[in-house]
């Protein structure tokens, strides 16, 4: 069963290709875990689409299949591999480097020249209100810093999709609130197509361009929901009525999907 | 090193203060106790000395008189010193060949899994080899060389650096593996920039362990051949034979002073390279 709710005053319509696209998608481990069952999801550039699903049901599972690390067992996977950014569950930094130097990692590995390389970390850093931290190593940044050093690390490539694994899962909820603002800013000034997988259905919400539902393992979607709110949004979004509605709906599919 | 951000100095300046006497202390916390240790057991051993009936008195000499005839007079450094050097010489390149030769064994094994499955038992078994029976073995081959001390000193002192490096390049982060793999990094640079940098600390580990088996391993080796310029090894056993009892502990303290500061020097090196990003380092202060 695939809901849509439609809540009315939105959207900026996908216009051209997905950026992302899973056609009947299903992956099954080597070990015989059927992980994901059927999936069917379109992200096109400036669509923010949130995941949310009982733990072990195969979200992260969903965005390594999207990325190329897991290859799916059926079904077709769409994305340029080579405009693609992943934030992990957690930063991912090199701890024997500095900040500047585990920003510059990726046009590393990507043979960006050490001129250029260095312009894009000090524009990436100033993004994410980092510069004055950049020969800091990471064990002597909070939480809230190491994330925004692991998002800068991959805005100095040129993004197409953005993958997001529960980046802000184990932050304090001031930090968390403050990272979804600078995450739309970044959004509404790269237009990149993001998928982004959280436990938060507020945070679900408050980000997203539409929110889609899994059920337990093997995953399957089985509820999507626009959101109806336009950008930029500020924090009193979270109070109105049809925010708080919205959730309930969403909650009550998770639920019902358990 | 210990250093504040800003705000914090600024909203807390007891904190501060807190933390530079903790770091203080810490300093002398790690100097202290051993010296304290040495004090209590030189007391210990002079008064073990002063016990001894006449007859037996040179079986443990005063310590002051180890250090006066034992090392301080004449002919006694005379004759120690330069085996002193010349077993820091032969620990030291067996130590090198230990490290090159254990990398390198680490590192292929880590490139190729099937590899390790095959070779690592055999490491395990090398430990397990009673040296004094390979050594004549060694002779054969070798004659009574420094070559053939170097090899009972790679032997005693290689395990350790192989199996702590291939342990180090192991536990990389699974998460971090993944990033390299996505940007389609080649075996090389991830074991350049990721698996390498990622073992340093117990790679280290392996260094101070290594170092200071290599010591054992030279005093070893010497004590069997007893041949060539005589090293520390064969002085021991040559103050035993002469019942030179001052500088037989004169060079035993030599020993273990080499032993220290091999251990010393590497424990150096290790939190240096490791001060700014691992605890091992970074809770030891220096
Ligand atoms: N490499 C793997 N091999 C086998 N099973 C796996 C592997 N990775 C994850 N799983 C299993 O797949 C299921 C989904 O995992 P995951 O995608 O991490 O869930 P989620 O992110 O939704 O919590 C879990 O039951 C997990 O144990
Ligand atoms: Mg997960």
């Amino acid at each position: 069963m695939k809901t849509i709710v439609e809540n009315g005053a939105y959207l900026t319509a996908p216009t051209s290709m997905p950026s992302l696209s899973f056609e009947g998608v299903g992956l099954t481990y080597k070990d015989g875990t059927e992980t994901l069952q059927d999936i069917n999801l379109k992200v096109g550039r400036d669509e923010f689409v949130s995941v949310v699903g009982p733990s072990g049901c195969g979200k992260s599972t969903l965005l390594k299949v999207a990325s190329g690390l897991v290859e799916a067992s059926q079904g077709t996977v769409v994305a340029d591999r080579d405009r693609l950014g992943y934030v992990f569950q957690d930063a991912t930094l090199l701890p024997w480097r500095t900040v500047a130097s585990n920003v510059g990692l990726l046009a590393e590995l990507h043979g960006v020249p050490k001129a250029e390389r260095e312009r894009r970390v000090q524009e990436a850093l100033e993004l994410v209100g980092l510069s004055s931290f950049a020969d800091r190593h990471p064990r002597r940044l909070s939480g809230g810093m190491r994330m925004r050093a692991s998002l800068a690390r991959s805005l100095t490539m040129d993004l197409e999709v953005f993958l997001f694994d529960e980046p802000f899962g184990a932050l304090d909820e001031i930090t968390r609130e403050r990272l979804n603002d600078e995450l739309l800013q970044l959004f509404l000034t790269r237009h990149f197509a993001g998928l982004f997988v959280t436990h938060s259905i507020y945070e679900a919400v408050y980000l997203s361009t539409r929110v889609v539902v899994m059920s337990p393992r093997p995953g399957r979607i089985v509820a999507e929901f626009n959101v109806p709110f336009s950008y930029p949004r500020g924090p009193e979004v979270r109070f109105s009525p049809e925010f708080a509605q919205l959730a309930s709906s969403i909650s009550s599919a998770l639920r019902g999907a358990e | 090193m210990i250093q504040l951000d800003r705000v914090t100095t600024v909203q807390n300046p007891p904190k501060l203060v807190k933390v530079v006497l903790t770091d203080r202390k810490r300093r002398f916390s790690g100097v202290l106790p051993p010296i304290a240790l040495s004090i209590v057991i030189i007391v210990i051993w002079e008064t073990i000395s002063a016990s001894l009936s006449g007859s037996r008195k040179f079986l443990l000499p005063t310590p002051q008189s180890v250090v006066i005839h034992g090392l301080l007079a004449r002919d006694a450094y005379g004759q120690i010193l330069p085996s002193f050097v010349r077993t820091s010489v032969l620990a030291l390149g067996g130590f090198g060949v230990a490290i090159v030769l254990g990398m390198l064994v680490a590192a292929v094994m880590y490139r190729f899994r099937w590899l390790e499955k095959a070779v690592f038992p055999y490491l395990v078994a090398l430990q397990a080899v009673p040296i004094l029976a390979v050594a004549p073995l060694m002779a054969v081959v070798f004659g009574y060389s420094f070559v053939a001390k170097g090899i009972i000193v790679v032997l005693i002192a290689f395990f350790p650096i192989p199996a702590n490096f291939l342990l180090g390049l192991r536990s990389v982060d699974a998460g971090l593996d993944d990033l390299f793999r996505l940007h389609r990094a080649s075996w090389w640079t991830r074991f350049w920039k990721l698996a390498f940098p990622n073992a340093l600390p117990q790679l280290l580990t392996g260094f101070r362990i290594s170092a200071g088996l290599a010591v054992v391993g030279a005093i070893v080796g010497e004590e069997f051949f007893q041949a060539g310029v005589p090293g520390l090894g064969i002085r021991l056993l040559q103050y035993l034979q002469n019942v030179e009892y001052n500088r037989l502990y004169g060079a035993l303290i030599l020993s273990s002073f080499l032993g220290i500061g091999f251990y010393l020097i590497f424990t150096w090196i290790s939190n240096r390279v490791l001060r700014n990003w691992h605890e091992s380092a970074i809770q030891q202060g220096t």
